[in-house]
């Protein structure tokens, strides 16, 4: 499996890895009162897949998700990156709500991560795509996409990775602004199709989460392969 | 493709009689995909003042928070908003000082001086400043909003007028660009009052 190099001079591109996209899929959508966050469970080094069923989207407090993706490339550390910012923010989201009796917003945490990686944007970068889905009482689910240069957006519905080239066009085309659980999970469902069925290195499992007023939690686990009992 | 068209931008202000108007495509793109089309990349400063930031996206939201804040300290510092030349002259500056590691956006600034004189002016992505007594454009499809623009002004257009040629201007050259448009966002400002419209266009 041949990684295509990029041709394009950006300053942020200082490692000699192959394209910005990454395997690691990751897509996020707002219904009624709910968000729901899917991303594949694989972790891959190189041509290794080491397992798969690794998940991705933390839980940064009661009511938010965080679905987090480094980049595949040279470094191991990378991945390790990714997951430590993460908890950075976890802690600090936890740290505020212990200062000030309240939870921070979505959008709060949303801001306070964009701000984190904008920083360390011209410093030290880490190339980390997040969708951040919530819910607040007063405002209801919302979903943050977050770019790995700190561009942040709220969107309805967003994805990261080769995958979003299938599941954004799928999500364009059946998306509604009030659609029930069950109709996302159906449109999450066609989309995971079609990944699995167009793209070639298309990840065997996935798993979702939704946040809704009463928490987030797991919805599912979507496998298609186990692993062999070692 | 370089670091200023990855997420695709125009803007372009306009000045009329007693009033201008600033408008910009509402695409956030990354590179060929489009992740949202409704990024807003004209900001209020005051009421009287309006900045709008064209190129790389995280740089536009960056420079916006920061000039916000030193604008609200100087609102406290002098109890008074600022004049649109001297924000000018603040934005220049602030651009300037990363002068060998340069926020990647070009902004276009519009606003409304003494006696209601209408104000705009842009600069390149390190601060030099470059006034316009008619149009100023930025970003990746400033070419053709030169051409457009150059084409549709005339001089002391009323509000109304001044709303049609801009969005004309801006309409005609998003389509001759991929990287930007996915509609319009206009506002028209005279003494009285401000005007935000969202324009439809081609939606590609």
């Amino acid at each position: 499996m041949l990684t295509q190099l990029s041709t394009n001079q950006d300053p942020f591109e200082n490692r000699n890895r192959g394209t910005r996209k990454c395997r690691r899929k990751k897509m996020g959508l707002v219904g009624k009162g709910f968000a729901i966050v899917a991303a594949d469970t694989s972790a891959v080094h190189s041509i290794m897949l080491h397992k798969n069923n690794e998940d991705k989207i933390m839980l940064l407090d009661s009511h938010k998700l965080v679905a987090a993706s480094g980049e595949p490339g040279d470094l191991i550390s990378f991945e390790f990156g990714g997951l430590i910012r993460v908890e950075y923010v976890q802690k600090n989201v936890s740290l505020y709500k212990f200062r000030n009796g309240i939870p921070l917003t979505t959008a709060a945490a949303a801001n306070f991560t964009r701000g984190e990686l904008a920083t360390a944007l011209r410093k030290n970068p880490y190339s980390v795509n997040i969708l951040m889905a919530g819910y607040d009482n007063e405002s209801g689910a919302s979903l943050y996409y977050i770019d790995y240069i700190a561009t942040l957006h709220k969107v309805d519905k967003g994805a990261f990775g080769y995958g979003s080239y299938f599941s954004l066009s799928t999500m364009d085309w059946h998306y509604r602004s009030d659609m029930s659980v069950e109709e996302a999970i159906e449109l999450v469902d066609k989309c995971i199709l079609e990944i699995r069925s167009r793209l070639v290195v298309a990840p065997p499992n996935f798993v979702i989460k939704i946040v809704d007023k009463d928490g987030a939690r797991d919805y599912a686990w979507l496998q298609d392969v186990t692993t062999a009992a070692v | 493709m370089s670091i200023f068209e990855y997420n695709g931008s125009a803007v372009v202000a306009m000045v009329g009689k007693n009033c201008f108007a600033i408008a910009s495509d509402r695409r956030l793109g990354v590179q060929l995909q489009t992740i949202a089309t409704d990024f807003k990349r004209i900001s209020k400063i005051h009421d009287r003042l309006f900045i709008g930031l064209s190129g790389l996206a995280t740089d536009v939201q960056t420079l916006y928070q920061r000039l916000v804040f030193r604008h609200k300290l100087y609102q406290l510092r002098e109890e008074r908003d600022m004049k649109p030349e001297t924000f000018a002259s603040l934005v220049s500056a602030i651009l300037y000082e990363k002068r060998f590691g340069p926020y990647l956006c070009q902004p276009v600034i519009a606003g409304l001086g003494e006696d209601d004189k209408p104000f705009i002016c842009t600069m390149d992505s390190i601060g030099a400043k470059e006034l316009a007594k008619d149009f100023v454009v930025s970003g990746t499809a400033s070419e053709s909003l030169y051409g457009a623009c150059e084409a549709m002004y005339k001089p002391d257009m009323e509000a109304e007028e001044l709303f049609e040629t801009i969005s004309q201007a801006l309409l005609s050259s998003v389509d001759r660009d991929c990287l930007s448009g996915w509609g319009g966002h206009v506002y028209v400002v005279t003494p009285n009052e401000i005007k935000e419209r969202i324009l439809k266009g081609r939606m590609d």
